[in-house]
């Protein structure tokens, strides 16, 4: 089959490989009609995430039609369903799963030896997304190997266009959480840092859970004006301060939840020194992280506020103003996500005509265009907000 | 002890039969050459200045060596680095002060004034390959004022985003009245009291 391959740094070829076999019982194996380009998957292709091996095959957001079924998926799933795959892989079973605390479920990674050592306790096995969580193949391919597939996926019914399934894989729910994790109030100012495609399903998360002014920060005319578009008030980071706009939409009370959208790879400019030298340090290694969005956060958000980080960060970061975060009495909520917590409800708004998140979808192309569609997206080409790539 | 360096494949995995096409282009071969040069060469200045300064007839400037020594390393970095462009155009300055600092020890009176101008030969060739690396390796990334498409109408909700706040008012104001939310199937557990 084809698949998005990494080979290394700036480097993702469409390589033919080997089909998928079922290796487990409770393995499932799709035949992939979409998947999409993550920013996470940015973080991967330019090995800023490490663990990666030349040969590993990229992608977490896929969906498509159950071809096979192990033994052991006991009628949870049969050929023909169709599903969306989370991207984090569930056993349904241990006890983070019954807690709903799936990102961090204690059985599906299959090399917790790396990550008991790296992280102090193993997370969730990711598809597509480093051997420190179990470097499972991940689904920018024709097939995909679902494993532990009695517990993770997402049916779907027919009649829906890809396109507004989707991204029930990763992003909406991503941006959902990030917002459903700062328990809005109905007075509350919800500022949200980074308008890339989880920023915009953050933005909408917000506002349909009710929150009384959504701000959204970026650079990029393009994003901006998507983020408008979905209700918010913009802040252009390169035109104006990001912190005296924030004072004066709030009285100077600063924002009470603050959402990280953006990252471990911060935008990096003059005006913003912090970011010069964060760069540096994380060329000569001292520094894995880009941090300004948390310093920035930290420093505007109201006291006894709550800062959401749905963006990825990897290792360590320097300079957190610890003083203020712990003065101003924050409270700080993170995570990769849980996906299945929320699916049946977001899926219910799809189908409910609540919410289309294809909204965000800028280009889709064929799978075999992946590697040129990974620079368009990283360089902001074309007004590239999303790509869905077709196998 | 952990090492990044055990990590492998699981058994079973897709194997590549047949590799596609990569995107690197030469110019980014290059930039990987004139890197990792600018890290070895920087390394003998930093490490062995006076075998340099003997050569070049020009003793005494060991710290001057020294100090370009640590700009080499840190140009070579950044050339190996995503911002291998900025790397670049770093080297292509540095070799203008290399030819400068070269040009100032070639005196009459300096026996190895030869050896000067094999290195300020040198020094002119590796320049012309860094700018040509530069040019070749331009970000793409689209200017601030580049042409660009706006989303206005993306909002995201079909039935339009008045109705979208007002849902979630209409939910809030339930909340408060006591009806349960289908928030408590979500299963977060941390809601604020
Ligand atoms: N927690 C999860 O489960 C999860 C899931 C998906 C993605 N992510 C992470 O979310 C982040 C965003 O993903 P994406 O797909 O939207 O990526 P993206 O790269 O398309 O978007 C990032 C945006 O942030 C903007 N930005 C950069 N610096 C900024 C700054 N200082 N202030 C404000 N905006 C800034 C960029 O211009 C860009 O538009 C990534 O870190 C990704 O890894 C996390
Ligand atoms: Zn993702
Ligand atoms: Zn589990």
């Amino acid at each position: 089959m084809k698949a998005l391959v990494w080979h290394g740094k700036e480097d993702i070829r469409c390589d033919t490989v080997t089909d998928p076999e079922i290796q487990d019982p409770r393995d499932a194996i799709i035949k992939v009609t979409s998947c999409a380009i993550c920013g996470s998957d940015l973080h991967l292709f330019h090995n800023f995430i490490p663990g990666m091996l030349p040969g590993d095959i990229m992608g977490h957001e896929t969906m498509g039609e159950v071809v096979e079924v192990g033994s052991g998926v006991n009628g949870k799933l049969k050929k023909g369903d169709r599903v969306v795959v989370p991207f984090t892989i569930i056993c349904g079973e241990c006890d983070q799963c019954k807690r709903g605390n799936f990102s961090v479920c204690e059985t599906t990674n299959r090399k917790r030896h790396l990550a008991d050592k790296v992280f102090g306790h193993a997370t969730a096995g990711l598809f597509g997304y480093t051997h420190l969580t179990g470097g499972y193949p991940g689904g920018q391919a024709e097939y995909l190997r679902v494993p532990f597939a009695d517990a993770t996926h997402i049916k779907v019914p027919a009649g829906i266009p890809d396109e507004q399934l989707l991204f029930l894989s990763d992003i909406f729910p991503t941006g959902w959480q990030a917002a459903a994790q700062c328990d809005i109030e109905p007075t509350d100012t919800v500022a949200i840092w980074g308008c890339g495609p989880v920023g915009q399903m953050a933005i909408r998360s917000a506002i349909l859970l009710g929150a009384n002014q959504v701000i959204a920060i970026d650079c990029l005319p393009e994003r901006l004006s998507m983020a408008e578009a979905g209700g918010a008030t913009t802040i252009n980071f390169e035109t104006e301060s990001v912190v005296e706009r924030l004072q004066e939409l709030t009285d100077g009370k600063g924002p009470e939840k603050c959402i990280d959208c953006v990252g471990m790879e911060s935008h990096v400019m003059p005006s913003l020194p912090d970011t010069l030298l964060d760069r540096a340090k994380q060329m000569v290694m001292a520094e894995s992280d880009r941090p300004h969005v948390l310093r920035e956060m930290i420093y505007v958000c109201r006291p006894g506020g709550i800062i959401s980080v749905p963006g990825v960060y990897s290792g360590l970061s320097d300079m957190l103003p610890m003083g203020a975060f712990m003065n101003k009495g924050l409270t700080m909520r993170t995570g990769q996500t849980h996906v299945n917590r929320w699916t049946d409800d977001l899926l219910r708004r799809i189908e409910e005509g609540e919410i289309d998140p294809s909204f965000v979808i800028t280009h889709t192309v064929a799978l075999a265009q992946g590697p040129e569609m990974y620079q368009v997206f990283r360089d902001k080409r074309d007004s590239c907000v999303k790509v869905v790539l077709k196998p | 002890m952990f090492h990044f360096s055990n990590i492998v494949r699981t058994k079973g995995d897709p194997k590549i039969l047949e590799g596609g096409p990569s995107l690197k282009q030469p110019a980014d071969q290059l930039a990987r050459a004139l890197g990792w040069f600018s890290i070895g060469l920087g390394v003998v200045e930093l490490f062995a200045p006076r075998r340099v300064t003997r050569t070049l007839g020009m003793e005494g400037h060991e710290t001057l060596v020294r100090a370009f020594g640590v700009r080499e390393i840190m140009a070579g970095i950044m050339t190996l680095s995503v911002e291998k462009n900025a790397g670049l155009w770093a080297r292509v300055g540095g070799d203008g002060l290399d030819a400068a600092a070269l040009l100032s020890g070639l005196t009459a009176d300096n026996p190895k004034k030869g050896n000067i101008a094999l290195a300020l030969l040198m020094v002119g060739g590796i320049a012309v390959l860094d700018y040509r690396a530069a040019q070749d390796t331009k970000p793409r990334r689209p200017s601030r004022d580049a042409r660009r498409k706006l989303y206005p109408n993306r909002s995201g909700f079909p039935k339009g985003i008045e109705s979208a706040r007002t849902a979630a008012r209409q939910i809030a104001a339930h909340a408060k009245t006591g009806v349960e939310t289908n928030e408590v199937k979500q299963g977060d557990e941390r809601r604020v009291p």
